[in-house]
């Protein structure tokens, strides 16, 4: 408790400026102690050099606190640690600032979103922090500005005029230099995406990228007829961030309708593809598209990886990112420019790529009206799960749907404002929703099962798979001491050996996991905390 | 928190949206003039908000006694507000007291300007009267609210803390301190432990004259929450 008080004094010179200027957010590798973005860093790793927690002693790993949502609905929030404070959100858009050490409350914040039409599940999935603000996304669609002190609520500012047409914000916004940057989900609701930034500190919007190009913009040609009225291109996850190339990359979900896509001729830009625009000014710099014409629902939700490697003999920016359509792909972050693509789980969409990177599709995959079966499913070979890059290993971790099949069908439908616009119903014989919490699992992996897959990050060699029963919604981090933490739908945490992926401890929390572990660090004691069920538990090593 | 901010919060949840902040927006109904159409005493308007007014628009809210008693505390002090002293005193001429002379940002904060460490003043014209803002001004220690407490610790080095009281339980509290930051901490790690239970601020009765606590609190009571210029022009239709 001495040592305690004495570095809070000590920490007294950041406190009294801004808590955390965007230096910090560009260094926060060089602070592992916290838990600043998301991801923990820029470029979207979910990796933390703390090394306390060992495979040697992650078998001594204990619960020190718990913490409750108020509310019923599942927790999938990542949460931020700022200097001993963490900063965590429940929905709808409540939020709460904790002793990181403890749990124990400093405030809270309280938002009733009206008019909220969201398609698939209430979530909201965490903060970003500028200076003493934080910022959130809610479930009606406006981007809040709340106090890191006390909790108020500074600006609140409406991103669009009729969330009620099934607009939601539910991932946590990524602040770049001055501004903070967000777009809608909703895309099984005929919504239109785009991305969008505003500054931080009036609210007021700097720049919007239309997602889904209208008449005169480049790619609006690639959406037949009035089909881009109506044609998705969502955003569920937050995105990366290049300051070398002053880039921020975003991964775009489906086209809608999800299913019919004969509503829907050409390439419908720019769902289901990364996004690369200039952080300042919005201006697309290049874009690549994973699923062109997607029919399949493999949204482009997940997080861009950023590593500099060295690629064919020399250095090259890459962007690793394995897709929901089942691939794992290389491409360089400066051009957009393909490098390399490999299955990563059993796919039967797709028989190669072009010269450009283009898939090549297999003519009998596309949905039919009586159901066709194609892998992946429909939740897709990954989904808005966070994956792991470690520096240390070189592998990529993806919590995987290996073996999983989808039997997409299709029908005709028309566009109600604020309804499902989906032109299908594919089924699967695995539990697509991680809505409800399964506590019998009668099934084996027949059909589909949840894998955590280390592949070598360059050639997408698989290194090892760390298998279960059920499918699993939990995202992958990385440490230091070469401990990977994961959870899964069986509603277990474990700590995996990063190396080799065998199991160094487990504990059953009785909820589905369905967010990103974290870690961090107070007083020279590492922590890890991931959320299970309604509540967020806290683990360091015994005493 | 006391019964007149207990009742506000009621009275803004439920009631703003057809009488207004003010309680005039239903026509014959001014709640600050003390005008009412169907309520001469307490008993009526117990009975009105739990049964509601058939064929109109008034519901009928569920609502405990004490929630109710609440909420006519503070329909009360909307009267008394406008009836108030102040209610003639120069808001201008306030706000210049309060953030110059007065020192009241050295430890309020309004907007965005000002200290995190005692309460919040943003929205104080929402929540408290014109009567309770001049006995605050007065006589700080008349009414100190549970939330607005502050505490002061000595570790066992000697370490001094001191701030506002966030949180506590048997174990442990959460404050912040002059500094802003937020400390947590081990009362089996403390030395000395005080709840500080009177108000830290200091009385203006001989700081200020009668004119200028008239002015601040004019002032006061037009702190309605945030300013929130973003909220109309930055949407694009969509």
């Amino acid at each position: 408790m001495i040592r305690r008080a004495l570095l809070l004094l000590a920490l007294s010179a950041i406190t009294l400026s801004a808590q955390v200027p965007f230096e910090r957010l560009l260094n926060a590798a060089k602070e592992p102690q916290n838990w600043l973005t998301y991801s923990g860093d820029y470029q979207g790793w979910r990796y933390s050099s703390l090394d306390q927690i060992t495979t040697a002693n992650a078998k001594d790993l204990a619960v020190r606190w718990v913490f409750q949502a108020r509310t019923s609905e599942k927790l999938q929030a990542t949460p931020l640690v700022v200097d001993g404070v963490m900063y965590i959100t429940e929905v709808p858009n409540n939020a709460y600032a904790l002793d990181a050490a403890t749990g124990q409350a400093f405030w809270e914040f309280n938002y009733r979103p009206d008019s909220a039409r969201v398609c698939c599940g209430i979530v909201n999935r965490g903060l970003a922090i500028l200076g003493d603000t934080l910022f959130m996304g809610t479930l009606d669609a406006h981007l809040l500005a709340i106090d890191a002190k006390t909790g108020e609520l500074l600006w609140k500012t409406k991103v669009v005029e009729k969330a009620e047409d099934g607009y939601a914000l539910v991932h946590a916004p990524l602040v770049v230099k001055d501004k903070v940057i967000v777009g809608p989900a909703g895309g099984e609701l005929g919504i239109r995406g785009f991305l969008a930034a505003y500054d931080a500190a009036t609210g007021k919007q700097v720049w919007r990228f239309n997602l889904v190009p209208e008449p005169g913009e480049p790619g609006h040609e690639t959406w037949g007829g009035d089909s881009w009225k109506t044609g998705g291109a969502p955003i569920w996850l937050t995105g990366s961030y290049d300051p070398s190339l002053n880039l921020t990359y975003w991964g775009v979900g489906n086209p809608g309708p999800d299913w019919n896509g004969d509503v829907r001729p050409g390439d419908n830009l720019y769902s289901s593809s990364v996004v690369a625009l200039d952080a300042d000014t919005g201006k697309l710099k290049w874009h690549y598209q994973f699923t062109p014409h997607d029919v399949w629902d493999w949204d482009a939700a997940q997080i861009p990886v950023l590593v500099d490697m060295e690629w064919e003999g020399r250095p090259r920016k890459t962007m690793l990112w394995a897709n929901r359509n089942g691939f794992y792909y290389a491409l360089d972050r400066a051009t957009g420019q393909f490098l390399k693509a490999t299955p990563f789980v059993k796919q039967t969409w797709n028989v190669g790529f072009d010269e450009a990177g283009r898939p090549i599709k297999r003519i009998d995959a596309e949905p039919t009206v009586e159901g066709n079966q194609v892998y992946p499913g429909v939740q897709g070979g990954t989904n808005w799960y966070s994956p792991s890059y470690s520096p240390r290993t070189g592998m990529f971790y993806i919590p995987a749907w290996e073996d999983y099949y989808g039997l997409y069908n299709k029908f005709e439908q028309e566009y109600v404002p604020g309804r499902q616009y989906t032109g299908g119903s594919p089924r699967a014989a695995v539990r697509g929703s991680s809505g409800s919490t399964n506590l019998i699992n009668t099934r084996d992996q027949e059909g589909g099962y949840g894998v955590v897959r280390a592949i070598d990050a360059k050639t997408g060699e698989r290194k090892w798979d760390f298998e279960f029963m059920d499918v699993t919604d939990g995202g992958v981090l990385t440490t230091g001491g070469d401990v990977l933490f994961s959870g899964n739908r069986e509603q277990y945490f474990y700590a995996i050996d990063a190396r080799t992926g065998a199991e160094l401890w487990k504990i059953y929390l009785g909820g589905n996991i369905r967010s990103g572990p974290i870690t961090y660090e107070v007083n020279g004691t590492q922590y890890v905390t991931v959320a299970s069920g309604n509540s967020l538990f806290t683990f360091t090593l015994k005493k | 928190m006391a019964q007149v901010e207990q009742g506000a919060l009621l009275y803004h949840s439920l009631c703003t949206s057809c009488h207004g902040e003010d309680g005039a927006s239903v026509q014959g109904i001014d709640f600050g003039r003390g005008r009412f159409k169907r309520v001469a005493s307490d008993a009526d308007f117990l009975r009105l908000v739990n049964q509601g007014i058939p064929d109109t628009t008034m519901p009928a809210f569920d609502l405990r006694r004490r929630e109710a008693e609440n909420l006519l505390a503070f329909i009360r002090s909307l009267s008394e507000t406008v009836a108030h002293a102040s209610a003639a005193g120069d808001a201008a001429r306030g706000r210049a007291i309060v953030e110059g002379k007065g020192g009241c940002l050295q430890c309020h904060r309004i907007q965005t300007k000002g200290s995190r460490l005692g309460p919040s003043l943003t929205a104080i014209g929402r929540v408290r009267p014109a009567a309770r803002l001049e006995q605050s001004l007065l006589e700080p220690d008349a009414v100190v609210l549970t939330d607005h407490w502050f505490c002061k610790a000595v570790t066992r080095d000697g370490t001094s803390i001191e701030g506002r009281r966030l949180n506590e339980d048997r174990g442990t509290v959460q404050l912040i301190d002059s500094k802003e930051r937020l400390i947590s901490l081990n009362k089996a790690d403390l030395r000395e432990y005080t709840i500080i239970k009177t108000s830290a601020m200091p009385s203006y009765k001989d700081k200020l004259s009668p004119d200028e606590i008239r002015d601040v609190v004019k002032y006061l009571t037009t702190l309605k929450g945030l300013d929130a210029p973003a909220e109309a022009s930055s949407s694009v239709s969509h």
